[in-house]
This record gives structure tokens, C-alpha cells and sequence, in this order.
């Protein structure tokens, strides 16, 4: 009874504080469209940023202003009208539907085979009264999340979203900031520092393990997407932190133009695992629409033994242009990177990573694989270093592609610049194509086109695959499935 | 014909092409349910494409005749379609499949065939116990199924898969394409043992495509056809077989 009682008392409040963010919601302002010094004021003024965080984001201003577009990846870009767009509006109003019905089947079915609950779809879709239907589960992600927070906060890890860390550790901040990605280090990047949005700001003392992958905190709270992500991870000496962003439920957005940055630096011991798996709207078969990814990953491993762990699973947006990379400067720091890219219908990808060795006894690991099909096309590019004074480096890259269908292409582009004698590197590549024994094969056994060809392109990136967090795995072989329906048969 | 009420694969004046090129010329068979039937011949005779155009491998152009199983047409339904309805192939080459465990190949395929049956689909325990079983009546070590769909596998090791694949799907008629082959002797009459463990059945059968007499040792046909040329030459019983061992194809030609 008392138990009872109080529910509905929390229940009621929580309705009621809804009802508050609801209001707020109407009250929501834009920036002026396009692109100047004012916009910029007007993001940093309307989140409250100190005089120190609007001067760093001037100064990036500024220097994009001089800078250009990126030619040398094997995209064809659209130009794009960086005047013809908004840069800062207050969370989003999606169109209401009136129920699940009225969404595009096409992402319904999409849902129902990711497994998504109804409630859950409901959330994802904006229907109409949705959300006071998902009382409960707002209710419980609150809670959840609450108890989150009390953990993470016993053990000493700061996780907040930038702004609020911007105020908060105001220090810690303005340490690291620009210090992995500086601003002017590619012209996205540069766009980024200045007018990023929001993100995620993770410090983790020294000596300490996250107690929780920090993945599972994003589950509940996986409207945490922007146009302009930004990122920052610190790891401590000693410390240990696996992070996961993403979602595998299809995401739209009225932003074709995504533009994030996110950087890691990971002092003497620390361990940071970074996983990512994105699907972002793709476009249409005809290529139509899509997201632009336009992303700078970069992790410092400025302590010695050091060890950063990139595992990217990328099956969404038009275009994709993504490298995240290593910078192992610590003595026998070492640099991995796992990832799997699949394109369909008319997506271009140009992916892959860069281990830059400066320190003794650094190590890293590469392993792609690409995944084409439709009339897509997948690159991977690859740059391996090895600067003077690194003594006893090793590397090995394996880069597999995987075409499906004549129509599509497969690109390897390493780069190996070594300066120092005594580094091993080794680098493996191979092209095939879903062979049609393994296809038939399969399916005497009983499994239609479809799944075939899925079980066929998982076991072709297991490697990678394993290297996820458990549960994000299993939606990850589902995903990769789905993106393929149609390009058999 | 009774016989040919009875049957559980018919197939009639079938004739197919590959790339173009005709291979089977007016193939004719009947096997009832609870025979096992061996065809012989030589290389190049048409045995594996009857045997692809049995299980609906793409580029295998049936261009007249028909084959029907348990009263359906057989050649309307799509490779995956035939494996529900209890047709199995045992391949003369098994396919690798990277990076797939043979227990979540398995699985999923058995659980597709149950999924178009109505059947319930088996639990991840069930299934275990199910493969652990049929491995080891095989003589094979369950944890040989956790690798990767037949990579590093020796020769005599994937077709032993193959029997350990037949046991747990259970089919009603197998299409077993030089099972034989690669094996050696005690691997044979293991293999040999294990088809009539699985398929010796009143309402089940089996067409074995062989070279050798050798396995027609183990695995004794009701009925032996010689096929040459891509049409059944011959039907006789193992009588038939030994004959062909001692004397070749030639002799019979």
C-alpha cells in the first residue's frame, strides 16, 4: 500500500517536472541562420560559457575562416552551403505522429527486427502521447540513471555532458581541450571547435576502474546525438575506462551535416576502450538525402604503457569520413583499431586510422574490414609512422574487403612511412567476394538469401565484432544484416 | 506403377544444362521411401549436377523433365525451401565459412528449417545436446564444432561434418555426393555406419552418388544405376556394382 502510494507520488512529480521541460520545449530559440562571429557569441552566450571558452572558440573561427575543405579522400562531396544552416537550436521538436502507424515502414520493420519494444518505439518514432505512456520508463531510466550517477561519483569518474563540465571543472576542462585534436588540425575539426554543441566529458582518477561500461548509461539515454559532437576523455595514471557511442536503431535527422570531435588522452597505465557503432540515415537507394559524418577521433597515449582500443562498427550515413587514431608517445604505449564498414546502395566511406609511433616499444594493431554493396563505394585508408627515435616498433595490419555484387568498389590505401630500422611491420590484404558456394552452402542448410549472406558478412567481421561490448555485439550482427537486405538476389 | 506412387524423389526425363552446356539427357528415377539407392559412373557423367539440381544450385538450368519429392514439385522451390521440406545434400567439396562456428551455422539453419515447418525452435541447450550427440556418434570431438565452418579441417574430417550435419537435421532424403571420397578406411565404415544410423528409416531415403563400390559395402542399396552420359544406363542391383569395380565403365558401355 505505502509502497503503492509513494509511486504514484513520484509518478505524479515526474509528470509534473515533464510538463516543465515541455514548456521549455515551446520556448526554444535558434540561432540566427548561417555562420559568423555572432553565432558563435550566441552558442556560448546562450550555454553560459566563461570569457576563456569563447575566446578559444573564436580563435577557431577565425582560423577556419582561412582554411579548406578536405580533397584528398576518395568522396565525392557535394558542396556544401555553410551559410544555409542553422548552428544552434535547443533540442529538437520532431514531427509528432499520431501512432506507429503513420512512420515510414521501412524504420518500423527496421525496429521490429532490432527487437526494439514497442514503448520503446513509440519513444524513438515521437508519437503522439508517447511519452506519458512511457512514464514508467522514463520513470526507470531516471532512477537507474540516478544510481549511475551515485557510482560513478563513489569511485571519483566525472561524467557530465560538456557544457555542464565546462562549468564545473572549469580547469579540467580548458587543460585538455584542443590538447589531442588541436583546432586547426583539419578544417571539420576547426568548424567543430567552434560551434560544437554538446558532448561528453569523461575524467577517470588515477587508479581507478570505471565500475560500469559507460555504454550502458548511453542505452537510457540515447538522445544524445548532435550535429556537432564534442568529446573529451581523460584517463588518469593506472585508470581504466570502456566507453560506447551509438545506437543501432536508425537515426534521422534534418542536419545533413555532422561534424564531431572526439579526443582521449590516456596518461602513464591508463586503458580506454572506445567503441562506436553508427548508423545514421544513409539516404535512400538513389542516394537521396543522407548524412554527411565528417569526424576527427584522436587519442593521445601521452603516458608510457598506455593503451587506447578504437572498435568502430560504421553501417549509417550518405558520406563517412572518419579516421580514429593513435598517437603513442609513451614508452611501449600501445594503439588499436578494430572496425567494421559496410556500405550499400549509393554510400561512400573513407575510413580507417592513423598509429603514429614516437615512443620505444610501441605497438599497434589495425584490423578492417570493409563490407560493399549496391553501387557503394568503401575505402579504407590507413597511415602507419614511425618517427626516428621509436626503437622496436611493431605493427600489424590486416585489411580485408568483402565485395557483394559487381556494381560497388573496394579501396585499400595504406600509407607506411617507417624512419627507424628496427620497427617490424607487417600489413596483410585481401578483396574477395561472397562466393556463391558459400552461399549455396548455406542455404541447402536452410537459411534464405538473407540470411545467408548475413551469417556469411558477421563471420567476416568477427574479429571486429568480438571486440564490442556483449550486448552491443548481438544488435551489431543484427545491424549488419539488416543494411544488406536487398543487395542479394 | 506402385513404385512410382510410393516414391518418395521422382525423378522424370530430367534434362539440365551448365553454362550452356547440356549434362543430364533424360534422366529418369523413382526412389520409394525406406530405399537407399546407389548411382555409379564415370567422371564427367553428370552424377554432381544431379545432384545440384536436386538441391537448386544456381546456374544449374533444368530445360525439360521435372522431379518431384513426396508428391511436390520439386525444382519450384528456392535451395532453402528444399532443406525444409527434408531435403539434404551432402556436398562432395563442404564450403568454409570464416569466422561462423559450426554450432551458430547449425543452429540457425536448423532452427530456419523449423521456423518454415511451424516447428518450435530449439533452445541454445537443446541444440547442444542434439549436436554433442550426433558428433560423437560420429566419432567427433563436439569441441571440433566450435571452429569456424569447416576451415582447417582435413579432407575426411568435413565429410564426417557433413554425417554429423545429416544427423542433426534429420532430413527425409539425403543426396549424398561423394561422401565416400577422402576417407579412409575406418573413416568409411564409420561414415558408412552413421548413414544408415541416421537414414535407414521406413519413411526415409537415400541416393548415393560414388565412384567406388567400397562404400556399397557399408551402406547396402536396394537399387545401384549406372549413369552415363546423363541418362541412367543401367539399374541393377549391388551385384551391379561389384561388376562395374572389377570390369570398369567402359565394359558396360
Amino acid at each position: 500500500m505505502n509502497e503503492a502510494v509513494k509511486n504514484r507520488e513520484l509518478k505524479e512529480k515526474i509528470a509534473q517536472d515533464y510538463e516543465w521541460g515541455f514548456v521549455s520545449d515551446v520556448e526554444q530559440e535558434f540561432a540566427p541562420k548561417g555562420l559568423s562571429e555572432d553565432t558563435v557569441r550566441f552558442i556560448s552566450g546562450k550555454k553560459g560559457e566563461p570569457e576563456w571558452m569563447l575566446d578559444w572558440r573564436l580563435k577557431a573561427f577565425r582560423a577556419w575562416l582561412e582554411m579548406e575543405e578536405v580533397s584528398w579522400a576518395k568522396l565525392d562531396i557535394p558542396d556544401i552551403d555553410y551559410q544555409d544552416a542553422y548552428y544552434y537550436a535547443a533540442p529538437k521538436a520532431k514531427p509528432k505522429l499520431a501512432s506507429l502507424d503513420e512512420l515510414d515502414p521501412e524504420i518500423r520493420r527496421t525496429y521490429e527486427k532490432l527487437g526494439i519494444p514497442i514503448e520503446e518505439q513509440k519513444v524513438l518514432a515521437n508519437v503522439e502521447g508517447a511519452r506519458k505512456v512511457a512514464v514508467d520508463a522514463v520513470f526507470d531510466s531516471v532512477s537507474v540513471a540516478t544510481t549511475f550517477r551515485k557510482e560513478l561519483k563513489k569511485a571519483g569518474v566525472i561524467f557530465l555532458s560538456i557544457s555542464e563540465a565546462i562549468r564545473e571543472y572549469p580547469e579540467l576542462v580548458r587543460k585538455y581541450l584542443g590538447s589531442v585534436v588541436p583546432q586547426r588540425d583539419n578544417y571539420f575539426a576547426c568548424l567543430n571547435s567552434a560551434v560544437f554543441s554538446d558532448g561528453t566529458f569523461v575524467y577517470v582518477p588515477e587508479g581507478v576502474r570505471c565500475p560500469m561500461e559507460l555504454s550502458t548509461y548511453f542505452r537510457i539515454n540515447a538522445e544524445n546525438t548532435g550535429q556537432f559532437e564534442r568529446t573529451l576523455i581523460v584517463a588518469d595514471k593506472g585508470s581504466y575506462v570502456s566507453y560506447l557511442e551509438g545506437c543501432t536503431a536508425p537515426m534521422r535527422d534534418e542536419n545533413q551535416l555532422h561534424a564531431a570531435v572526439v579526443e582521449i588522452f590516456a596518461h602513464e597505465d591508463a586503458e580506454v576502450k572506445y567503441s562506436t557503432v553508427q548508423n545514421w540515415y544513409p539516404g535512400d537507394k538513389e542516394g537521396r538525402g543522407g548524412i554527411f559524418n565528417f569526424v576527427t577521433k584522436r587519442a593521445l597515449c601521452s603516458g608510457d604503457r598506455s593503451k587506447v582500443s578504437w572498435t568502430q562498427v560504421e553501417t549509417g550515413s550518405a558520406i563517412t569520413w572518419k579516421y580514429p587514431s593513435c598517437i603513442l608517445k609513451g614508452e611501449g604505449s600501445v594503439g588499436e583499431f578494430y572496425s567494421v564498414a559496410l556500405t550499400n546502395n549509393r554510400q561512400q566511406a573513407d575510413t580507417g586510422t592513423k598509429m603514429v609511433h614516437i615512443g620505444a616499444n610501441t605497438r599497434s594493431t589495425i584490423v578492417s574490414k570493409g563490407i560493399s554493396a549496391g553501387r557503394s563505394n568503401n575505402t579504407y585508408r590507413g597511415l602507419v609512422r614511425v618517427l626516428p627515435r621509436a626503437e622496436n616498433v611493431r605493427n600489424f595490419t590486416q585489411c580485408d574487403s568483402l565485395l557483394l555484387g559487381d556494381k560497388c568498389g573496394a579501396h585499400t590505401v595504406p600509407y607506411i612511412e617507417v624512419k627507424n630500422p628496427t620497427a617490424t611491420i607487417e600489413h596483410e590484404a585481401t578483396t574477395s567476394k561472397i562466393s556463391e558456394d558459400q552461399l549455396f552452402y548455406a542455404m541447402s542448410r536452410g537459411l534464405d538469401a538473407e540470411s545467408a549472406v548475413a551469417l556469411i558478412v558477421n563471420g567476416f567481421a568477427r574479429e571486429v565484432l568480438k571486440q564490442l561490448p556483449m550486448e552491443f555485439a548481438v544488435e551489431a550482427q543484427k545491424l549488419l544484416g539488416i543494411s544488406l537486405e536487398g543487395s542479394v538476389g | 506403377m506402385s513404385e512410382e506412387f510410393n516414391a518418395l524423389l521422382t525423378v522424370d526425363d530430367l534434362h539440365a544444362t551448365v553454362a550452356g552446356k547440356p549434362i543430364l539427357n533424360g534422366l529418369s528415377l523413382h526412389v520409394p521411401a525406406g530405399e537407399v539407392h546407389a548411382i555409379m559412373g564415370p567422371n564427367g557423367s553428370g552424377k554432381s549436377t544431379l545432384a545440384y539440381v536436386l538441391a537448386g544450385r544456381p546456374g544449374y538450368e533444368v530445360s525439360e523433365g521435372g522431379a518431384t519429392f513426396e508428391g511436390r514439385d520439386l525444382l519450384a522451390l528456392e535451395p532453402h525451401e528444399r532443406a525444409a521440406a527434408g531435403l539434404f545434400l551432402g556436398f562432395q567439396y563442404p564450403v568454409e565459412i570464416p569466422g561462423v562456428s559450426y554450432l551458430q551455422f547449425l543452429r540457425e539453419s536448423l532452427n530456419a528449417q523449423r521456423r518454415a515447418r511451424g516447428e518450435a525452435e530449439l533452445s541454445g541447450g537443446e541444440f547442444i545436446k542434439l549436436a554433442r550427440g550426433q558428433a560423437e556418434a560420429l566419432g567427433m570431438d563436439i569441441e571440433m564444432l566450435k571452429r569456424p565452418v569447416n576451415v582447417g579441417f582435413s579432407g575426411g574430417e568435413k565429410k564426417r561434418a557433413e554425417m554429423v550435419q545429416m544427423g542433426i537435421m534429420q532430413p527425409k532424403f539425403a543426396v549424398l555426393d561423394e561422401t565416400d571420397s577422402g576417407l579412409d578406411i575406418d573413416a568409411l565404415r564409420i561414415v558408412g555406419e552413421g548413414i544408415n544410423r541416421i537414414m535407414r528409416a521406413p519413411d526415409k531415403g537415400v541416393l548415393l552418388i560414388t565412384h567406388y563400390e567400397r562404400l556399397l559395402e557399408h551402406v547396402r542399396p536396394d537399387r545401384v544405376h549406372v549413369l552415363q552420359a546423363g541418362r541412367i544406363t543401367r539399374s541393377g542391383n549391388i551385384e551391379l556394382a561389384r561388376d562395374l569395380e572389377r570390369e570398369g565403365y567402359a565394359e558396360l558401355a
